[in-house]
């Protein structure tokens, strides 16, 4: 079994930012809305808030939820002005 | 116009029945269609009546779980999160439907083909080639079958919802499965001489 060289270096980057306890993603969406809000005030994150940030660097499915989520309430605070 | 609804109002209105409770439902259905479709309008993606039926599916779940909101956000962002993720999932099995894990995980033939990129140097480029030899040989040793189908569907673009249905399993379980694989090629690579810094420098 051999990897393509972009498939190799896109798991390079997952495998050096792997660590040893990472949330699981019911775990994430748990705590998904507390962190989108924390990070439109800009405030800093707590612990449990950093290993949200953390796993969504390695999954994509909960990374593209945040995104939306994110949009969504931009799109609504823009609407009230 | 009446004031925002704080948390409390929102779950003491949404369990009131009767019109405040229909107010308020119809209030935060508003709320959600307008956030869903100005997301998904920015992406160019979707129509309106599928974000009708995604907000319809989660009010009633919404309805449903008013006892696991704990108050760690506002109220109204963890039902959009909650809209958000019915509406991704309806999404990606829309999209991965006719996709199956062998056409992602299917091993290449003969020896991978290299770009080629003026600006890799001959040195990083015989760094890439060994370090890739290295992360194939570790694949091989250090990861199960199941490990290595999940990795390669998920470098595939694959989602970890769809990787966890084709393997009749659910997302923890596959994030979990991916995560000790990670865990084993990074000792792996450890084990074999490579620090972090070598990795970064190898692929910058």
């Amino acid at each position: 079994m051999a990897l393509r060289p972009e498939q190799a270096k896109a798991l390079i980057a997952k495998v050096l930012d792997t660590r040893a306890q990472e949330m699981t993603c019911d775990e994430c969406v748990a705590d998904l809305a507390a962190f989108v809000e924390v990070q439109l005030t800009g405030k800093p994150l707590s612990a449990a808030l950093q290993a949200v940030h953390a796993h969504l660097e390695q999954c994509h499915d909960c990374a593209d939820e945040y995104h939306i989520l994110r949009q969504a309430l931009t799109a609504l605070a823009e609407e009230e002005g | 116009m009446r004031a925002p609804r704080e948390n409390a109002s929102w779950i003491r209105d949404l369990r009131a029945g009767g019109p405040v409770q229909a107010e308020a439902i119809t209030d935060l259905r508003g709320l959600l269609l307008r956030g869903l479709a100005k997301s998904f309008q920015a992406r160019g993606a979707t129509d309106q009546a599928f974000v009708e039926d995604v907000v319809q599916q989660a009010l009633v779940h919404i309805l449903d779980h008013l006892d696991q909101f704990q108050g760690r956000s506002r109220f109204t962002t963890w039902a959009m999160a909650i809209a958000v993720r019915l509406a991704m999932s309806a999404l990606r099995r829309k999209r991965w439907q006719d996709v199956s894990l062998e056409s992602l995980t299917t091993p290449i033939e003969g020896a991978p083909a290299w770009d080629s990129d003026d600006t890799t140097s001959p040195a990083q480029h015989a760094e890439q080639h060994a370090l890739v030899e290295t992360l194939n040989r570790l694949i091989d040793e250090a990861l199960t079958e199941k490990q290595w189908l999940a990795l390669t569907a998920e470098l595939g673009g694959m989602p970890l919802e769809e990787i966890a249905r084709r393997m009749g399993s659910n997302v923890n379980a596959v994030y979990k499965l991916l995560h000790d694989a990670r865990q084993r090629l990074k000792h792996g690579l450890a084990t074999a001489g490579y620090t972090a810094e070598d990795v970064r420098s190898a692929f910058p």
